[in-house]
């Protein structure tokens, strides 16, 4: 009786448990983490300069992903309305990504320089100043806080520890690039810049 | 894929498909042996160690079969491509061209038809809709009556020209306006003056006294864009101000923040996001809105 061997000791059964389960991550997942086609930036992918990654940090922290995915997929609804499907070169600087799973807004893999910086600031002053339609909640405080520069070159740091080519100028300079800037003017940078790098007319 | 990941792919697939096969076989009880029990008992109850239903055993192996074939037919053992040829991006390409296939004609056929002739094509009006629901609703509005610091397109006060050429640039090259902050050149009294004058512009309650200072003003420093009249030039895209029609408020504050700060509008560009056929499309439903088709007959000749 095989099984009742397993069924009466917990430690072999956990360790069997971890083979049975590790077969997904290993044929799936590891071999992502050493694929060039993943691993390797697109043409052209800068890291994100302070104000951008100080603009995504404002995207995450006021949960945008929550509701805007930043993914397009190979289908052709999508790739109509959004452009070019998304590959992974574009997100290689990303961490954590940000493709969301969930549409409640549009997708925004390639937001940028789609609407002007106008638009987007009375857009996040209130959506419905622009798209009566609109659902989205109003973000007015962006327009009055400032960015805490001081975190910048630390955020930066940590980014260039985990493989993000930040060089030391990029790091010495990154607190003086965000001192002062409002919060609205680094999330806009952020979204100007989103999926510009591949275009491609529908 | 690198072959190291390919084959490491392939090995822990099939051995995992193997190992699967292997310990419900291994295990498998002939239904004829003789059946005993866990030896435990709750309240008289025995636990029996049955075999595995027989139902459960066929539908286990079945879903063994079913990835067999799979990884067979779909791309699945490591760079190995499957015997379909399946890609997700292969598939896409192939649904792109048959839409291609389906609507490129149409298109091509409006494209070239002048403007003036297909803006009031029941067919280029549901297409035009569509395509300015989803590249220009969310400035413009969705019944293109536009919004605060975004042009109303249905009223036939054009900032850059009405006619099709202009509405096509327009799209093409996007529009970038460019009305410079004279807070520093005209000071609080300047700012204040001219803004009385362009009341006055619109036959509006303003200071008379103020007004003669700001039509000074205006002359320096408006008139070179504006007109002299304030009647706007579509070829800097500097509005008509005598017309009532306000992109960024009327009111008298709302003039003098505009006066004082600025207004540097932007139209982005879509010719590196739309291709010819489109842009000709929303050029003509554009050129359409508010308009009453001059050359009705042509629509029912398409």
């Amino acid at each position: 009786m095989k099984h009742d061997k397993i069924e009466r000791t917990p430690s072999l059964m956990i360790a069997l448990i971890i083979v049975a389960i590790s077969f997904g991550t290993l044929v799936e997942l590891v071999p992502l983490a050493f694929s060039k086609s993943t691993t390797m930036p697109v043409e052209g992918l800068e890291p994100y300069s302070a104000l951008e990654l100080e603009g995504r940090d404002i995207y995450i922290r006021e949960g945008c992903h929550t509701c805007h995915s930043q993914m397009i997929r190979p289908l052709r609804a999508e790739t109509e309305r959004y452009g070019h499907y998304s590959v992974a070169g574009e997100f290689v600087y990303d961490r954590p990504f940000l493709w969301g799973s969930k549409r409640t807004g549009p997708d925004l893999a390639r937001v940028g320089a789609r609407y002007s910086d106008e638009w987007h600031r009375a857009h996040l002053y209130n959506p419905r100043d622009v798209i009566p339609e609109s659902n989205m909640p109003a973000f007015p405080w962006l327009f009055n806080n400032t960015i805490d520069a001081e975190t910048t070159p630390v955020k930066l740091a940590t980014l260039r520890k985990l493989g993000v080519p930040y060089t030391d100028a990029d790091i010495a300079g990154a607190e003086a690039a965000v001192k002062d800037v409002r919060e609205i003017d680094a999330l806009i940078a952020y979204l100007q810049q989103l999926g510009t790098l591949i275009q491609a007319r529908r | 894929m690198s072959d190291f990941w390919s084959v490491w792919i392939i090995v822990l697939t099939s051995a995992q498909l193997i190992a699967a096969l292997w310990i419900l076989l291994g295990n498998r009880k002939k239904p004829a042996q003789e059946i005993k029990t866990t030896g435990h008992q709750y309240d008289g109850l025995e636990e029996l160690d049955n075999p595995l239903p027989t139902w459960w055993v066929y539908l286990f192996i079945s879903t063994i079969v079913w990835s067999v074939g799979y990884l067979v037919l779909y791309p699945g053992m490591g760079n190995y491509p499957g015997l379909l040829g399946w890609s997700s991006t292969g598939q896409y390409d192939v649904r792109v061209a048959k839409a291609e296939d389906q609507y490129r004609a149409m298109r091509d056929r409006y494209l070239a038809m002048p403007i003036e002739e297909i803006a009031f094509d029941p067919k280029v009006r549901k297409m035009g809709r569509r395509l300015f629901g989803n590249n220009c609703a969310q400035c413009h509005g969705s019944d293109a009556y536009g919004a605060h610091g975004f042009p109303n397109l249905a009223d036939n006060d054009w900032l850059y020209g009405g006619t099709p050429e202009a509405i096509k640039a327009t799209l093409i090259h996007g529009r970038q306006a460019a009305m410079p902050a004279w807070q520093a050149i005209l000071g609080d009294a300047g700012i204040k003056a001219t803004t009385q004058y362009v009341l006055s512009l619109n036959a509006r309650e303003a200071d008379p006294s103020e007004a003669a200072r700001g039509a000074q003003h205006f002359q320096t420093y408006c008139a070179a864009c504006h007109g002299a009249d304030g009647k706007g030039n579509q070829l800097m895209g500097a509005p008509n101000l005598t017309n009532g029609i306000w992109l960024y408020g009327g009111t008298a504050d709302q003039i003098a923040h505009t006066l004082r700060n600025g207004r540097n509008g932007k139209m982005p560009a879509f010719s590196s996001t739309l291709t010819e056929d489109k842009i000709h499309i929303l050029t003509a439903w554009v050129y359409g809105l508010n308009r009453t088709p001059v050359v009705a007959a042509t629509a029912a000749n398409l």
